[in-house]
């Protein structure tokens, strides 16, 4: 039994909204984590594994599976949590994030159910996701490999490195997303290293782009079948996204990359996430 | 009366190994950062083109596309000079090799000094550390073709990351095809009960030398061939240490941290005995001819003479 898919954009926007409670509330307990990023991820992550992914949280390690590498491995709190909601683990697991002897180590680490590659040194995934869809060609299978990139973890040559050899070997099962908010540690992308004209730099590596809203639901299951038409070379869906997203005092602040909301600020979020829902 | 030994290059073996991979296992796949001849990955590649796969100039991306293709139930030889195997794309291996504990094997050439003419930037010379280092690792550095060849047929056979450090130019083969291999198990190479000689890759041929030039003496020293610093051999070590009570380590490789660090790590702290190391001293490698840069950096068969007497004078005024 796979996965049940899901199109009706009021659910998904519902599911976002209990996926960022989650998020903030681990990262609460925890006491550090990266906030900002995970709450960018939230649509997109909740568009593959509820829209696009064939997946099946009871068989993990079925070999047909499409897979969703997490490259930017800051983000894995929006991971964990839509991982725990899919059920691939129980959801009180959420709770013992960034804690010794917990599986859900402060960056993905493989071994936790529905993690496909540990990650946190950057730039590293899309290397991997290549490798994959090599060895799936040999295998003559072909399932999606999904690759979560940053926008400032494009600053990493390994992403061009890697870039050249999926479009050398036309490796179309690979599609790349980058979680573009425009932010990173030392401030915004813009001011730290440009990365504009940046579609341009993407398809003269060989890449097919689609550009789009990436909290706009629509937008990303248009985006995501759209990109399986494109059989010829790998593809890249930029995603347009707000650091922080959905919590006010959160969205757009670079000093929210690396900490974690205190007991009143997780009040406060819930609160604002929680009218929210009732718009739904 | 010296003998006449067959001369043969480690890679030449590997390459042959990984062409005999090529037809048993059809999970074996070959990578190559465009030093595809010189590595002889090129073999591989002209039986199974289909299952090779290129990268030009960038071994980031090569371990890290290994490390995709091993998750996805293959096993990669990473192929590359052993300077860029290591230091280059080491991040790479740290993170999406070994933390995963992944079936990739990395096969570095052209390692040591004993490279020559193409001077620092190319000669391995500090990465049995850099890879020794990491936890899941199995480090192998085979002492001729034979063992190169056997090394890397047992590579694939194994679970896990292996790095296998290989030599560029024609070495004395100085093992038999029907030698006893096992990677992790030390060989007993000659025996002796005044001072052990343990030696890794090339460097064995120096301590066999080493081992006749002392002879001529009355000394009876044994060599251990040590041609898996990790995991190490702690057993037949341990057994040196207190039967002969002095020890003598070889490597072309830095003194820090490499093969003689490990076999002091053990001899240290469970039967601590003289050791005296024979290596490069913390300093980068030069160009020259090969037999020129093991006299220059003091790794030839009169220094580990030396050595030896050195570790024999300790013994006596312990």
């Amino acid at each position: 039994m796979k996965n049940k898919k899901t199109t009706d954009i009021r659910t998904l926007k519902k599911k976002a909204i209990k996926i960022r409670k989650d998020i903030l509330m681990m990262l609460e307990k925890s006491g550090s984590g990266h906030t900002g990023g995970s709450l960018s991820l939230v649509e997109i992550l909740v568009a593959l594994y509820y829209y696009k992914m064939k997946h099946d949280p009871r068989n993990p390690g079925w070999q047909g599976r499409d897979r969703l590498l997490l490259s930017k491995g800051h983000g894995c709190p929006a991971l964990y949590a839509v991982l725990a909601d899919c059920g691939y683990f129980p959801r009180e697991e959420l709770w013992g994030l960034r804690k010794l002897g917990s599986p859900l180590q402060g960056h993905p680490q493989l071994g936790l159910q529905g993690i496909e590659i540990s990650s946190g040194s950057l730039g590293q995934g899309l290397s991997i996701a290549n490798g994959m869809a090599l060895a799936n060609r040999i295998d003559r299978i072909n399932p999606k490999i999904y690759c979560i990139m940053g926008d400032g973890e494009t600053n990493e040559g390994q992403i061009w490195e890697a870039a050249m050899t999926a479009s050398h070997y036309g490796l179309s099962d690979v599609c790349g997303i980058v979680d573009f908010n425009k932010l990173q540690i030392d401030g915004f992308c813009c001011d730290v290293k440009g990365l504009e004209p940046y579609a341009k730099k993407w398809q003269s590596f060989g890449w097919h782009t689609l550009e789009i809203d990436g909290h706009d639901f629509k937008a990303l299951i248009n985006a995501l079948d759209e990109a399986d038409k494109v059989i010829d070379k790998p593809k890249v869906l930029i995603a347009h996204t707000v650091k922080g997203k959905g919590v006010s005092f959160i969205e757009n602040r670079v000093e929210w990359h690396g900490i974690a909301p205190k007991k009143d600020e997780l009040e406060k979020a819930l609160t604002e996430l929680n009218e929210e829902l009732k718009k739904c | 009366m010296q003998e006449e030994l067959k001369k043969k290059p480690t890679r030449d073996g590997a390459g042959e190994a990984l062409l005999e991979l090529g037809r048993k296992n059809k999970n074996v796949v070959v990578l190559s950062a465009d030093l595809t001849d010189s590595t002889r990955a090129g073999w591989f590649k002209k039986e199974f083109p289909e299952r090779f796969i290129g990268f030009g100039v960038a071994e980031q991306d090569m371990l890290g596309t290994a490390s995709g293709m091993a998750l996805s139930g293959k096993i990669p030889f990473a192929c590359t000079f052993g300077v860029f195997a290591s230091g280059r794309a080491w991040d790479q291996v740290r993170v999406s090799v070994a933390y995963m504990n992944l079936n990739v094997k990395i096969i570095g050439t052209h390692c040591g000094v004993t490279v020559g003419e193409d001077g620092a930037t190319h000669q391995a010379i500090d990465e049995i550390a850099l890879m020794r280092i990491l936890p899941n690792m199995k480090v192998v550095v085979p002492a001729d073709a034979i063992e190169a060849y056997k090394a890397t047929m047992q590579a694939a056979e194994c679970d896990g990351p292996v790095y296998l450090r290989l030599g560029r130019q024609a070495a004395p083969v100085l093992t038999k095809a029907e030698d006893p291999f096992i990677i992790g198990k030390a060989v007993l190479y000659r025996d002796g009960k005044d001072v052990t000689i343990i030696a890794c890759g090339h460097s064995l041929y120096e301590a066999k030398k080493a081992h006749e030039k002392l002879k001529e003496e009355g000394i009876e020293a044994r060599v251990i061939n040590l041609h898996t610093p990790k995991p190490i051999d702690r057993k037949l070590i341990l057994a040196a240490a207190r039967e002969t009570g002095a020890i003598v380590t070889v490597e072309e490789h830095t003194v820090l941290a490499g093969m003689g660090s490990a076999v002091c790590e053990v001899v240290s702290q469970e039967y601590p005995v003289p050791i005296k190391m024979v290596g490069i001293k913390d300093v980068f490698g030069e160009s020259g001819k090969s037999m020129e840069l093991l006299k220059y950096f003091n790794l030839a068969t009169e220094d580990v003479v030396r050595a030896a007497h050195e570790a024999l004078d300790a013994k006596k005024h312990r």
